[in-house]
């Protein structure tokens, strides 16, 4: 168990720049999940950490030692793919025990090893079959084992639920956070399903082709998005985000409707963005602007509604709670919550 | 309903013929290796094993080819042996060691080994028998087991072969491998070899075949009778127009000749099948 | 193209050494001898030899011997391709029908392939022999004149015979594999259609049997230019007369028999230049399967 450091970590392929300087010190023992988009860097990004990406320019060390030039098993790390990589003609034990085997430990510690690892894992039942002979969440467990078993320095996981099916996967998602927590393991992990990255992680890493947009808590990333695309790619449904105009006495949105809001520091055109959430409906006379609603989901619990503002064309998501009895057609009077409002530049997106 | 049956039936009369025209060659060399030289020389020849077979087979490996063309049936077998497993043996190490390298690693010219080894899928011996002959005596490989086999081990298909299939492994097995600590070798040893069973079945089946069946290149290459092949050596003990050849034994030499690829084949079916088909994709 | 591979740099040229090594040895530099040789002349005793140009190609190309063997290659490989590739596909059709037994209709018809092509002919030889071959004898009974040690003909359909025997096996094979491939949705679908059997095998399965066809196409002529020269130099020696004398049996004859070398070489070279366009032609092919596989 270690840290991880990861200063100034440039990638290029054919002098074409794909991650442009990522800087960022993982804890011993942190949880830190990489979200974006697919093809954003995530997993190169995890693959240099392991020593299966060479690394262009930058350093990256795992615990003391600067691991640049170290081949993956001299950095005494684990991982996990995506479509788990299990030796298909080899049994689950045979599986796990292969890196203990090749680092020359002893038969009967490789067995307590395994055993272990197994017991953790419930795969004690498994342990003489073939990787054909598991299903799924079986086999994604034996990958874990595989990794857990070395006790690495740091354990990297490549997209290693999303193989499974839904129920599976959050399932599994609650197994790799237990696990995590039990074995306090430094783990990095790559994911492009932000619920997954918001419910396992202590930070997050928002990436953008090749830029690390946001290194932050799930909390922070949430309540203030550091970019207008961590803005819209975390959460859901996504916030709203639509240019407005900003002067002394507040906002004037599209559609023409004016809105106090004071103390703005912002002025001109900028990014507005409202969490679904935060839309108020206004009930009384208090400053609001017209939505007309097109169409409204329920789904038990809350409902979304979908709506335009009136005059414009800048469509809205409303969550709203499951008991509404607003209904398709309806013109809503909608309030801004002073408190909640985000701004982006428009010029680089980033928060004002 | 009834059509269906008729056309299968039908199906089975034709598949019946083929399997008598296919077999029957085979067949009635056996048949004619249990005879005597007398009834062998009198049309029609019986459709049945003879009474001979015991002695044929007996004179033949205690001295009676021996007696024909100078070498002992034995040593034949032997030779034609030697020369099958290690041409199979040989093509499948030397093609599998350049498969490897050529999938599993980055080096300079990488793309241009590839072709050079591809493009001798254009020479077969037959467009160049005079040169290489040539090479053969300037290196002193006449009459040698390393003549007979070294020239035909490189093979374009076999490399082919294995370079298709380790394409097809996933390039997380490498990284999971590499990850647990493995370094060529160990990849090699303890995934990869395990992983080609299969094709390395296959193409042992098809070299050696390639290897047993060869024919002008041992005819070049040895002048000694103490080197011939079985085929060679068979080619050698008849004379059609010469009324003294001891047909019986040549029918048991014959037999000899085509029993033991023929076993290889028939045994090895499952994975030469595969093999074969998937080769020439 | 991997995404992942060894770092090691001197590792793959150890690996290669071997294969190359022989390649060059054996294939690339003989290959480049030949060339050298068909452009030279050299005194009957081997001494000295002096630059001649094409002079042996127009020599080798106007010999009605080396014409005569042209067109024996032609005829031989024509009619070897042509009967073994029908006759493994009416097989394969057939085998394709039946349910219970098909496993032991292809073991039986998987034999000839380990047999050796100078096997092959020996073993048809001795079935024909005018004097005594069993199967030579009915031909005689019904007073067919028989004899392919003196007639050409004969001899030519000996070897023809024996060459396509030994060919069936390996193009059975490859159309059953190719016959399985086929998605029997397409035939009920044709045969829904209202198509006949005999018109759904004509418009649906040959058709898309035909990657296989091609292929074996090439394979056999290639089998029938090299792979027979075993049969042809066992049973006939390229006689009677010059009768079965093919391009290859030529090559060897005039090089190791009758040591005429710039011939000899000019020859071979040839002969690449028509396996080098075989393989093009094949490989033109296969880039076209891939494309729209």
């Amino acid at each position: 168990m270690a840290r991880i450091q990861l200063h100034d970590v440039r990638k290029s392929y054919a002098g074409q720049e794909v991650i442009h300087g990522v800087t960022m010190d993982i804890a011993d023992g942190e949880f830190v999940v990489i979200v974006g988009p697919s093809g954003c860097g995530k997993s190169t990004l995890l693959r240099m950490v392991a020593g299966l990406e060479e690394i262009t320019s930058g350093q990256v060390s795992i615990g003391d030692r600067v691991v640049n030039d170290l081949e993956p098993r001299e950095r005494n790390i684990a991982m996990v793919f995506q479509n788990y990589a299990l030796y298909p003609h080899m049994t689950v034990r045979e599986n796990m025990a292969y890196g203990l085997k090749i680092a020359g430990m002893s038969r009967p510690e490789i067995e307590a090893a395994v055993a272990r690892a197994a017991a953790m894992l419930e795969l004690e039942p498994y342990l003489d079959r073939k990787p054909r002979q598991l299903s799924g969440g079986q086999r994604q467990r034996v990958a874990m084992g595989r990794a857990l078993v070395r006790e690495p320095a740091a354990l990297l996981l490549d997209e290693p639920l999303s193989n499974l099916d839904a129920k599976l996967r959050v399932q599994m998602r609650l197994q790799i956070r237990d696990l995590q927590q039990r074995t306090a393991q430094t783990t990095l992990y790559v994911t492009h399903d932000q619920v997954e990255a918001m419910t396992l992680a202590d930070r997050l890493i928002v990436m953008e082709k090749g830029l690390a947009q946001q290194i932050a808590t799930p909390h922070e990333v949430y309540t203030a998005p550091a970019t207008e695309f961590v803005a819209g790619f975390i959460g859901s449904p996504a916030m709203n985000i639509f240019t407005v105009t900003c002067d002394d006495s507040g906002l004037l949105l599209p559609g023409g409707h004016r809105m106090p809001v004071p103390g703005l520091a912002a002025r001109g055109e900028v990014r507005l963005g409202l969490r679904p959430e935060d839309i108020c409906l206004v009930e009384d006379d208090s400053p609001a602007f017209p939505v007309l609603l097109r169409s409204i989901e329920w789904l038990g619990a809350d409902a979304f509604g979908y709506g335009v503002i009136e005059g414009s064309d800048v469509q809205l998501t409303l969550r709203m709670s499951g008991q509404t009895s607003v209904a398709r057609g309806d013109r809503l009077r909608v309030g801004l919550p002073a408190d909640r409002l985000h701004f982006f530049s428009t010029v680089d997106g980033h928060r004002l | 309903m009834a059509a269906r049956g008729l056309a299968r039936t039908m199906a089975h009369f034709w598949m019946i013929l083929g399997v008598i025209i296919v077999a029957f060659p085979i067949y009635y060399v056996f048949i004619a290796s249990t005879h005597s030289v007398q009834t062998i020389l009198r049309p029609p020849l019986p459709l049945l094993p003879g009474p001979e077979a015991v002695a044929n087979y007996t004179e033949a490996f205690t001295g009676g080819v021996g007696r024909i063309g100078g070498v002992s049936l034995w040593l034949l077998l032997g030779n034609t042996t030697i020369i099958a497993l290690g041409i199979a043996i040989g093509k499948i190490v030397i093609s599998m060691a350049s498969a490897y390298a050529i999938v599993f690693f980055r080096f300079p010219f990488r793309m241009a080994c590839f072709w050079l080894i591809f493009i001798t899928l254009m020479l077969p011996v037959e467009v160049r028998i005079q040169p290489t002959y040539k090479v053969m005596v300037d290196l002193g490989l006449i009459d040698t087991y390393a003549g007979l086999i070294l020239p035909l081990i490189a093979s374009a298909t076999a490399t082919l072969l294995f370079r298709q299939f380790f394409m097809t492994i996933p390039d997380e097995l490498l990284e999971a491998a590499r990850v647990d600590g493995a370094g060529p070798w160990r990849f090699f040893k303890d995934i990869l070899w395990p992983l080609s069973l299969t094709n390395v079945a296959a193409i042992f089946v098809i070299q050696f075949i390639y290897g047993w069946t060869q024919y002008l290149w041992p005819l070049l290459v040895t002048n000694s009778n103490e080197m011939n092949t079985i085929v060679i050596a068979l080619k050698k003990m008849i004379s059609f127009a010469d009324a003294d050849t001891p047909w019986n034994l040549v029918m048991v030499t014959s037999v000899l000749a085509i029993l033991p690829p023929i076993l290889v084949v028939v045994l090895m079916q499952r994975w030469f099948v595969k093999g074969l088909v998937e080769t020439e994709k | 193209m991997r995404r992942t591979v060894f770092p090691h740099k001197v590792l793959p040229w150890l690996l290669l050494a071997p294969q190359l090594a022989i390649t060059l040895i054996f294939f690339y530099w003989p290959a480049a001898q030949a060339f050298r040789q068909s452009v030279l002349k050299e005194d009957p005793f081997g001494l000295s030899s002096t630059f001649v140009g094409l002079a042996n190609f127009r020599k080798v190309l106007s010999d009605p011997n080396y014409l005569n063997a042209l067109q024996v290659t032609v005829v031989f490989s024509l009619l070897v391709a042509f009967g073994a590739l029908a006759i493994a596909l009416f097989l394969a059709v057939q085998a394709e029908k039946i349910i219970r037994g098909k496993g032991f209709y292809r073991t039986m018809m998987i034999w000839p392939y380990a047999v050796a092509p100078a096997i092959a002919g020996m073993l048809w030889l001795f079935m024909f022999n005018p004097s005594f071959g069993t199967l030579a004898w009915p031909l005689r009974q019904l007073g067919i004149q028989w004899n392919p040690l003196l007639d050409g003909g004969d001899a030519m359909a000996l070897v023809v015979a024996a060459a396509t025997w030994k060919q069936i096996s390996y193009n059975f094979l490859f159309f059953v594999a190719g016959l399985q491939a086929i998605p029997k949705s397409l035939l009920e679908a044709a045969a829904i259609d209202g198509a006949s059997r005999r018109h759904a095998f004509w418009t649906v399965v040959f058709p898309l049997l035909a990657p296989t066809t091609f292929f074996l196409l090439v394979v056999n002529t290639v089998y029938a230019l090299f792979d027979t020269f075993g049969i042809i130099h066992a049973v006939t020696g390229g006689g009677p007369g010059k009768a079965t004398e093919t391009l290859v049996y030529k090559v060897y004859n005039d090089g190791f028999v009758n040591l005429i070398m710039g011939d000899s070489a000019a020859q071979s070279v040839i002969l690449m230049v028509i396996v080098i366009a075989l393989t093009a032609f094949q490989f033109r092919f296969i880039e076209r399967r891939v494309h729209y596989a």
